[in-house]
């Protein structure tokens, strides 16, 4: 299979998820400059974490402008998987890709440190390296990773199947103590309605050595190898 | 009186001497500008010249075979085999965090990453040595806050883990706190890159942010004591920009890639100033730059705004003759300026072109060279009465101490300060904040950095040179415990004001504890920075030292951790325990004294000891290790129960010295170790002539000495973990 990590001025988290890709994969990722004309043929398109044009205005607003977007929102639209990963997931709700917004930690600081997930669904590229209900440790580092929806919305992705995470302890509680951000429903990451989107707060790409303390992020990039071509 | 009118009132007000500006005088044959004699100020000033602790500095080891570029340059190099370079620096950003601390310490992480990819490394790490007043003054939460935000604000945007660092409280540090940052870098040894300027006609080339009117004087004022005004200098300090900052590290990196590049140095204290002046005065060289080309922020900026503009995320270059378009399209790439704002000469002056006329006109050798070097008058601290173990009271309460010192600000858990970090970005943090030192893996490879700050600043007031011992001991200490071999410090001096002769002999029995140190551990000094006029209203900070260390793991799979990983096993103690107390923890937490002479540092045993236990860690022979420091045996215990969750029983063996002295007294040289096989290692011990004794056993889910009551981890983690976020809320 063959990827492309798109990287804007100020991702920072994109030669961590080339790594974790290439591990599983096999193959080095492709790089995807913003202004790159063109965009490659890919099976899986990754919005890396950092701070995309510097974030000065809100996070992800300003990535969700530029060129390249354009060619990710059209091949997400016909099917192609894409990953949204911390600023990549602000990016995808700033583009509309995804529903909700991600606003400032309800602590006001930025955090980082190793959470608990419950995965809610296996039923994705993404998440079908898990079984639903399974306990996962990645960590978070953001500043804004505070999920806010409508109730209407909320609804929409609770009926649908389409939290694909959400905080939670060790033992699978998901519990206001858990909540490491103020997230509605605890929502560490969603799916599109053709669940071939996702964005998640929280870096699998970090967990994924046992060299770095686990490897619980591993299974979701070795899971594309065997779902994508 | 004209405005360009040079008065004493005017030279005073650039913190220049009346003696100093004779020298200007002397040099320039005539009087200078204003231009010229803020090009003179800040050139001079103590932050930029080293004037008062140069000759001192002169006096620290610096070399080893492992050295590739000992201090002198933006940072120091060493060698970690396989044809890579590790470069790293600690610098301060005192003055400006007091004065506005969340821009003034963001700057300080901008400033010293600059250093470091400024000679062609990529920033893998920072870590950061912070001190703030006592929890009870008025200012310290707002400092705290602003101070780690700022550090977090910048670093995370940047995209380099914060791994690590020290933050202490102390009344001491009430006028003036301390914020020096540090960065590591991983670079190619074969392409370093330097200051210093080549070839004539060679243009010089300006990358990166405009200049604007900020930081002007930043330099001068990080020269000067605080008075009651401190508040008013909130201009001086600069704002920083940490988007453009990654920027110019990844355009930097992408250009040092090519061969088009002569002389590179950032624009760090007095700018443009002191950045062009370091690079022909290296060479040997003039400059002629032409003011008009520099890109600008503002509007109607003079010549002396710009010159002294301290402006964040800019670098100066000297590029080959031709390649100055293959340059700009990387930079334009990266949507930075770039602008050819002159050429090198064979004048050996700086002229300075503006509006169509020259505005400046310098020799730079004579004024590099006559740059004053003061040999400052010093007494030494007077010895202080020595501290008998048997004359400091025990507590009513052996478990009630051990909480009180583990919840107290300078032992208490800093995950507040830490999680506000991305201490993980670049995904090779194998050793997380929390533990003797972080451990980032070289990238791609089986190889690893630890790397460590330490400073013991109550020990360095009571006696400067023991405590400038302890500290380098320390450093080697940590980076021994994670089971690296040290290879090179950075040191950030912190002092108050060197015209007073007690301040300078702290100084001065600092670095030659210091020296003896790196000598006998074989730890030589590669970089630093020297921050002095930390007092206010005459009231001066205690000596503050601070050391970065660097060491070198050869296999990420062999680093040892604190936490004690499994029952039943045997708790070893490396080392010799007399039960000191004299500057203990004990003494000002639970007594509240802080008399008495420091720990002693016996550094042939420090290195016996270390290179002993370093050995069996390499060998896969222990479980767990640790070093004794701050709060003595029993805090060590407790933080490798907390960091495991596995309790512990222990009792004092034979012959040691009265029960709370063996539990908190701070005696230096020393680890504790598990393993499973204790008497083995009691008897690699013998034959090593390491002192290591089995003082009890791994097991269970609370913290006993025998005797006393269990101690239980919720009990633990509550008062470890609970001050300082309580404090940040408000409370106490």
């Amino acid at each position: 299979m063959h990827a492309a990590v798109v990287v804007f001025p100020g991702s920072n988290c994109d030669r961590d998820v080339e790594v974790a890709l290439a591990r599983s994969i096999g193959r080095a990722p492709l790089r995807v400059w913003h202004r790159d004309p063109g965009f490659p043929k890919v099976d899986l398109i990754v919005l890396p974490g950092g701070f995309s044009y510097g974030d000065y205005l809100r996070s992800g607003a300003m990535a969700a402008r530029s060129p390249v977007m354009g060619e990710v929102i059209r091949r997400a639209n016909q099917g192609v998987p894409v990953l949204g990963i911390c600023n990549g997931f602000q990016v995808l709700t700033e583009t509309g890709l995804l529903p909700g917004a991600l606003m400032r930690n309800a602590g006001l600081k930025f955090i980082c440190r190793d959470v608990h997930l419950k995965v809610e669904t296996a039923a994705s590229a993404f998440t079908g390296g898990y079984a639903k209900s399974q306990v996962v440790r990645f960590p978070v580092a953001h500043h804004d990773g505070n999920y806010f929806a409508d109730a209407g919305t909320l609804k929409r992705l609770e009926d649908e199947d389409r939290v694909a995470f959400r905080y939670c302890d060790p033992q699978g509680r998901v519990t206001a103590e858990t909540n490491v951000n103020g997230s509605l429903g605890n929502i560490a990451g969603i799916l599109s309605e053709k669940r071939n989107v996702l964005g998640l707060m929280p870096h699998p790409e970090r967990l994924a050595d046992p060299e770095l303390g686990g490897t619980d992020g591993r299974a979701m990039f070795d899971h594309f190898v065997r779902v994508l071509h | 009186m004209s405005a360009n009118e040079i008065t004493p009132e005017v030279v005073a007000a650039h913190g220049l001497s009346a003696d100093e500006y004779r020298r200007i005088l002397k040099i320039m044959g005539r009087a200078p500008n204003r231009t010229e004699l803020g090009i003179f100020s800040v050139m001079w000033s103590e932050h930029c010249s080293y004037k008062s602790s140069k000759r001192w500095l002169k006096t620290l080891p610096t070399e080893a075979p492992w050295v590739i570029q000992g201090p002198g340059e933006n940072a120091g190099v060493i060698d970690i085999g396989d044809g890579q370079a590790v470069i790293f620096k600690m610098e301060s950003h005192n003055h400006p965090s007091f004065i506005e601390p969340y821009q003034g310490a963001a700057t300080g992480v901008g400033g010293i990453l600059r250093d470091v990819f400024t000679m062609g490394a990529r920033p893998i790490a920072n870590l950061n040595a912070l001190r703030f007043g006592a929890p009870g003054n008025p200012r310290t939460r707002h400092l705290v806050a602003g101070v780690v935000a700022g550090i977090g604000g910048y670093g995370n945007c940047v995209g380099v883990p914060t791994v690590g660092g020290e933050c202490n409280f102390h009344a001491g540090y009430d006028g003036n706190i301390l914020v020096n940052a540090m960065t590591v870098g991983l670079a190619d040894a074969k392409r370093i890159f330097y200051a210093k300027a080549a070839g004539v006609g060679n243009s010089i080339v300006y990358v990166g942010s405009k200049t604007g009117r900020d930081g002007i004087h930043g330099a001068t004022m990080a020269s000067a004591e605080f008075r009651d005004d401190s508040e008013e200098k909130r201009p001086t300090v600069q704002v920083g920009d940490p988007f453009t900052e990654k920027l110019l590290i990844e355009a930097c990196l992408e250009l040092m890639a090519t061969d088009a590049i002569v002389a590179i140095q950032d624009m760090g204290a007095a700018g443009l100033t002191s950045s062009s002046f370091e690079m022909a005065s290296k060479g040997g060289l003039g400059v002629e730059l032409d003011l008009d080309a520099v890109p600008q922020r503002e509007q109607g900026m003079t010549a002396y705004e710009m010159m002294l503009s301290e402006s964040q995320e800019r670098m100066l270059m000297v590029l080959k003759p031709g390649r100055e378009d293959e340059a700009r399209r990387i930079f334009e790439k990266w949507e930075l300026d770039f602008a050819v704002i002159g050429k090198l000469t064979d004048t050996g002056h700086m002229v300075l072109r503006h509006r169509g006329d020259i505005v400046a006109d310098l020799p730079i050798d004579p004024l590099a060279q006559a740059s004053p070097e003061y040999d400052r008058p010093w007494t030494p601290t007077p010895k202080r009465a020595h501290l008998a173990p048997a004359d400091v009271p025990a507590p009513n309460d052996i478990p009630g101490a051990l909480i009180a010192l583990i919840g107290s600000p300078d032992l208490c858990s800093k995950r507040w300060i830490w999680e506000q970090y991305d201490h993980m970005v670049m995904a090779d943090t194998a050793q997380r904040p929390g533990g003797d030192a972080a451990v980032v893996r070289v990238h791609g490879g089986r190889k690893a950095l630890a790397m460590t700050s330490d400073s013991t600043p109550r020990y360095c007031l009571a006696d400067p040179v023991e405590g400038g011992k302890q500290a380098v001991a320390e450093a080697w200490r940590n980076l021994t415990a994670v089971g690296a071999r040290p290879l090179a410090l950075t040191d950030n001096m912190n002092f108050g004001n060197p015209e007073r002769p007690e301040i300078m002999g702290q100084f001065v029995g600092c670095i030659r504890g210091m020296a003896e140190a790196c000598r006998a551990l074989d730890f030589p000094v590669v970089s630093g920075n020297v921050s002095l006029y930390n007092e206010t209203n005459g009231r001066a900070i205690p000596p503050t030292p601070a050391i970065g260390g660097v060491g070198l793991l050869a296999d990420v799979g062999r680093m040892a951790t604190l936490a004690f990983k499994a029952p039943g096993e045997a708790i070893v103690l490396v080392g010799e325990t007399l039960g000191h107390l004299g500057c203990s923890l004990y003494l000002r937490e639970i007594l509240g004294r802080e008399d008495g002479q420091p720990p002693p540092v016996d550094l042939q045993a420090e290195r016996r000891n270390g290179d002993f236990v370093r050995d069996l860690i390499g060998r896969g022979h222990v479980s767990a290790v640790h070093d004794l420091a701050d709060g003595g045996l029993l805090v060590a215990l407790a933080e490798m129960f907390l960091a495991g969750g596995i309790g512990a029983e222990i009792a004092p063996p034979e012959g040691t010295p009265p029960l709370h002295a063996w539990l908190f007294g701070e005696d230096q040289g020393r680890y504790l170790l598990t393993t499973r096989d204790g008497d083995a290692l009691a008897a690699a011990a013998r034959t090593a002539l390491v002192p290591a004794r089995i003082i009890g056993r791994t097991r269970g889910d609370g913290l006993t000495v025998r005797g006393e009551r269990s101690i239980s981890l919720v009990e633990l983690r509550a008062a470890h973990e609970g001050w300082l976020p309580r404090y940040m809320a408000g409370g106490a």
